[in-house]
C-alpha cells in the first residue's frame, strides 16, 4: 500500500517578482519547509512540511511570502472532513495518540459573545475615566465573614485617628488590575518567556504563574511577582521555592486536559530545565494524573494545610482545577478544603501538549463553569472564603469584563500572553519547534524571543485591557471593580436558550431590570 | 507546653493543637535548638514541616500525624512508635526513623534524605520518588509493603526487607514499579512477574548492589538497634525500569 505522509495543510505562496533569493525563509524555519536549492539555484518551498506559524512571512523583507491554507479538499462530506481522514491515517501508521498545542479549537459555542455588557443613561451618570479615579485593584484571597472594628470615644464622639481593625485578615495577595498570566512551565515556554511573563507582571503590578516546572534561578528576584505551583510530579518544589512565591498554587487540573497528568519528554530536559525541575538531563518528566497522595477533599486539604504550615501561614493557597460537569461542587470542597483561591481553567484553556482527543472532548465552557461556581458558593454562605480565579481563553478586555460580572475576583491569561509575545495559534507547541521562540529549548529559536520586548508586548496588552475595561465600568457608571463582580444584572443574554441562562443567571437582552 | 533544662529541648505535646506545636519547634529551631525532644505526641501533623538544618534532631514520643516531615530539608527525626500517612512528602533531605509501621503514602515525591521504618508500610509509598544530583532518596522498609510501590518512582532507591516475614510471600504488594522510569528496587526474597509493574524488570544482584545494601542496611540496623548479620548476602531481587521513556512510543507526530 502507498504509504500516506501528513497532507498538506497550508501553502506558502511566493511572490518571484518580489522574491530576492536572500534566504532568510530557509534560515529560520524550523521546520525546514523552505530549502535553498543549489542545482536551481533558488528557494523551493516544501509546502507539506509549513505548519501555519507565518514566521517567514512576517520576517521576509520584501513581503514576498503568503501562507494560506490549502485548499486541496476531500469530497464534500459533513461526517469524513479532511481532518478526520487525516487524523485515522495518522494513527493507522503510527498506532500512536493524536497530539496538539493550545486550546480546544473545535466550534462549541462561545458564551461570551452571546453576552451584552450594559451602561448607564440618564438615570445613573456614567463615569469619564480619564478625569476620574476607577479602581482595578483587586485582592485574591480569603476574605472575612465580618469586620470587627475598635473605636474609641472623644467626648462622646468616635476620634476617628483612633479606629482599629480588630479582625485578624488572612494574607491575601494584591494585584493593580484583575488580569494575571496563567500557569506555563519552564520547559514547556523557554526561558526568554518566562522571564518576559515575569517582567511585564512586576511592570504591570500583577502576577505570574511558575507552572509545575520549578523557578529558574535568574527569576527569584521577580519573586514578589511570583506564584509557584505544586502539581503531582513536584518538580524543582523544595524550601526556597515554596517560600519565593507569593502564593502557593496546587495544581489538580488543567482545561485543556482534564482528568489527565502532563508528561515533558526528556529531549526537552536540557542542563538548565534539568536544574530548574531538579531532575536528571535527559529524563522524561512525568506527572501522574492524580496527585496520588490525593484521593478526596480531605486528602486535599492534608495538602493545602501543609503548604500553610510549610510557609507558617503567611501565603495564599490556590487550587487549580479543570472546568469539569461536577464543577461547582467540587469547588465548594476546595474552599471548604481551605483553599484561599481556587482557579477554574476552563474547556478552551490552553496547553503546551495534550492528546487531541481530551482536548477537544473534556470538559466544559469557563463561562458556565464560572457561573456555577459562584452561584454555588454564594448558595453555601461560602462565597467569601475564597477568591475564584477564572482562566480558559480570554480573548479581550469584554471577555475578562464579563468573566467578572459572572463572578470571577480574577482572570489568568495564558494563550492571548503568548499571542502578545508571537505566538501565532499554530498549535505545534508539542514539537519544541517553535519559530516564535516560545515553546521551544532550542537555542536558536528561543532567542528570536527578546525577554525585554516580550515584557514590554505584555505590559501593553494588560495596560491596553485595563483601560478598556475602566471605559466600559465608567459606562456602566461604576468606579470600582468591585462594584461589578459577581454583578450579573450588568449582563444580558443574546440568542441563549433559557436553560443556558438559567445556568449563567443571566437575563435576556431586552429584559429591564 | 513546657521546656526542662539542659541541652535537650523537651516539649510537652499533650492536648496541643499541630498549629501551636509547629510554630513552637519553629521557634526553638530558629533560635538555636539542635536537640528537640516531643513528649505525648498523639496524632499532630505536619511536624517537621519544611523544617530545615542537618544538625538538628528532633525525637518523638507517641504516634505523629500525617505528612510528618514534609518537604523537610535537612533534620533528623526518630519516631519512638508507629507514624501516619503522608511521611516524607517531598522530602528533599535529611533522615527519618520509625521505630514501628507507617500508614499509606510514605516519601511520596522524595528528592533527598532517608526513610528507615522498622516495620510495615502501607499502600502507594515511594511514589514518584527522584534523584538529582548528589540528593538521592532511600527508603528502607524492615517488613512488608502494600501495593504500588515504588509507582512512577524517577530515582532513588527502595528496600524492601520483610524480617517479619517468612519471605514464603513476597514482601510487596502488587503493581510494584508500576510507571517507573529511575532508580532501583531491591526486595528480599522473591517477587512474581505478575506483581510489577510492566515498565519493569527482575534482575539478580552484582557486586555493586550488595555493596550499596551492605552500606545503607548497616546504617538501617545502626539506627534501628537491629541485628542483621549478613542479611545483604540474603537472597534478592532487584528492580529497574528497562526504559527511561516509557511513555516514548505512545504518541503519533
Ligand atoms: S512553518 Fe512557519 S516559518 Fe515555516 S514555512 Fe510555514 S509559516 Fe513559514
Ligand atoms: S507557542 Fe509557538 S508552537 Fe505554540 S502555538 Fe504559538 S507559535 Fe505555535
Amino acid at each position: 500500500m502507498v504509504k500516506r505522509t501528513a497532507p498538506t495543510e497550508f501553502i506558502v505562496e511566493r511572490d518571484e517578482d518580489k522574491c530576492i533569493q536572500c534566504q532568510v525563509c530557509c534560515r529560520m524555519c524550523s521546520n525546514d519547509a523552505h530549502v535553498f536549492e543549489e542545482d536551481l539555484n533558488e528557494v523551493i518551498t516544501e509546502h507539506k512540511k509549513c505548519v501555519g506559524c507565518h514566521f517567514c512571512e512576517t520576517l521576509c523583507p520584501t513581503g514576498a511570502l503568503e501562507v494560506k491554507r490549502s485548499t486541496s479538499e476531500t469530497r464534500a462530506n459533513a461526517n469524513w472532513t479532511k481532518k478526520a481522514l487525516t487524523d485515522i491515517t495518522k494513527q493507522a501508521e503510527t498506532g500512536g495518540i493524536l497530539l496538539t498545542g493550545m486550546g480546544c479549537d473545535r466550534p462549541y459555542p462561545i458564551y461570551w459573545d452571546h453576552m451584552l455588557i450594559n451602561a448607564s443613561q440618564v438615570t445613573n451618570p456614567s463615569i469619564d475615566p480619564l478625569r476620574e479615579p476607577m479602581e482595578l485593584k483587586t485582592y485574591i484571597g480569603k476574605k472575612p465573614d465580618r469586620i470587627e472594628i475598635v473605636t474609641h470615644l472623644e467626648n462622646g464622639k468616635i476620634d476617628p485617628s483612633k479606629v482599629e481593625l480588630k479582625t485578624k485578615l488572612s494574607t491575601m495577595l494584591k494585584i493593580e488590575t484583575p488580569i494575571m498570566f496563567s500557569a506555563m512551565s519552564y520547559g514547556s515556554i523557554s526561558y526568554n518567556a518566562c522571564t518576559s511573563l515575569a517582567r511585564a507582571a512586576q511592570q504591570s503590578g500583577t502576577l505570574y504563574n511558575t507552572g509545575e516546572g520549578g523557578l529558574h534561578k535568574d527569576l527569584y528576584k521577580y519573586a514578589g511577582n511570583t506564584i509557584v505551583q505544586v502539581a503531582s510530579g513536584r518538580f524543582g518544589v523544595h524550601k526556597q521555592y515554596l517560600e519565593a512565591g507569593v502564593a502557593i498554587e496546587i495544581k489538580i487540573g488543567q482545561g485543556a486536559k482534564p482528568g489527565i497528568g502532563g508528561h515533558l519528554p526528556g529531549e526537552k530536559v536540557s542542563e538548565d530545565v534539568s536544574q530548574t525541575r531538579m531532575i536528571p538531563v535527559g529524563s522524561d518528566a512525568i506527572s501522574p494524573a492524580p496527585h496520588h497522595d490525593i484521593y478526596s477533599i480531605e486528602d486535599l486539604r492534608q495538602l493545602i494545610y501543609a503548604l500553610k504550615e510549610a510557609t507558617r501561614y503567611k501565603k495564599p493557597i490556590g487550587v487549580k482545577i479543570s472546568a469539569v460537569h461536577n464543577v461547582a461542587p467540587i469547588a465548594s470542597g476546595v474552599v471548604r478544603a481551605g483553599a484561599d483561591y481556587v482557579v477554574i481553567d476552563g474547556l478552551r484553556g490552553g496547553t503546551g501538549a495534550a492528546p487531541t482527543v481530551i482536548r477537544d472532548n473534556v470538559g466544559i465552557p469557563i463561562e458556565l463553569a464560572l457561573a456555577v461556581v459562584d452561584a454555588r458558593l454564594r448558595e453555601e454562605g461560602v462565597r467569601n472564603h475564597a477568591s475564584i480565579i477564572a482562566a480558559g481563553g480570554f480573548r479581550n478586555s469584554g471577555d475578562v469584563l464579563k468573566a467578572i460580572a459572572l463572578g470571577a475576583d480574577a482572570v489568568y491569561i495564558g494563550t492571548s500572553a503568548l499571542i502578545a509575545m508571537g505566538c501565532h495559534v499554530c498549535q505545534k507547541c508539542y514539537t519544541g519547534k517553535c519559530n516564535w521562540g516560545i515553546a521551544t529549548q532550542d537555542p536558536y529559536l528561543t532567542k528570536r524571543l527578546n525577554p525585554e520586548i516580550g515584557a514590554q508586548r505584555l505590559s501593553n496588552l494588560i495596560r491596553a485591557w485595563s483601560r478598556e475595561i475602566k471605559e466600559m465600568l465608567g459606562g456602566m457608571g461604576i468606579n470600582s471593580i468591585d462594584s461589578l463582580r459577581g454583578n450579573r444584572e450588568q449582563l444580558r443574554a443574546i440568542g441563549l436558550s433559557d436553560t443556558d441562562m438559567k445556568l449563567l443567571g443571566l437575563k435576556p437582552a431586552g429584559e429591564a431590570w | 507546653m513546657e521546656y526542662l533544662g539542659g541541652s535537650v529541648l523537651r516539649i510537652d505535646a499533650k492536648g496541643i493543637h499541630y498549629k501551636e506545636l509547629n510554630e513552637k519547634i519553629n521557634e526553638v529551631v530558629l533560635s538555636g535548638a539542635k536537640d528537640i525532644v516531643l513528649d505525648n505526641i498523639n496524632g499532630q501533623r505536619y511536624i517537621g514541616d519544611n523544617l530545615s538544618g542537618s544538625d538538628v534532631k528532633i525525637t518523638i514520643n507517641g504516634v505523629p500525624g500525617n505528612d510528618l516531615a514534609a518537604f523537610m530539608d535537612g533534620p533528623t527525626i526518630v519516631v519512638n512508635a508507629n507514624a501516619q500517612d503522608a511521611l516524607c512528602n517531598t522530602m528533599n533531605s535529611g533522615k527519618v526513623v520509625i521505630h514501628g509501621s507507617v500508614g499509606d503514602i510514605a516519601g511520596y515525591a522524595m528528592r533527598g534524605g532517608k526513610l528507615f521504618i522498622k516495620n510495615n508500610v502501607g499502600y502507594r509509598s515511594g511514589i514518584h520518588m527522584k534523584s538529582y544530583k548528589d540528593l538521592f532518596p532511600v527508603i528502607i522498609v524492615g517488613g512488608t509493603t502494600g501495593d504500588f510501590f515504588g509507582e512512577y518512582m524517577a530515582g532513588g532507591m527502595g528496600i524492601v526487607l520483610g524480617l517479619n516475614s517468612d519471605l514464603k510471600k513476597s514482601v510487596v504488594g502488587n503493581y510494584i514499579g508500576t510507571g517507573m522510569h529511575g532508580g532501583v528496587i531491591y526486595l528480599r526474597g522473591n517477587v512474581e512477574d505478575y506483581q510489577l509493574g510492566k515498565e519493569i524488570k527482575k534482575f539478580d544482584l552484582d557486586d555493586n548492589d550488595r555493596a550499596a545494601l551492605k552500606k545503607h542496611l548497616s546504617e538501617f540496623a545502626a539506627d534501628l538497634n537491629l541485628d542483621l548479620k549478613d542479611i545483604y548476602n540474603d537472597k534478592f531481587v532487584k528492580l529497574i525500569p528497562y526504559t527511561h521513556r516509557p511513555y516514548g512510543k505512545l504518541y503519533a507526530y
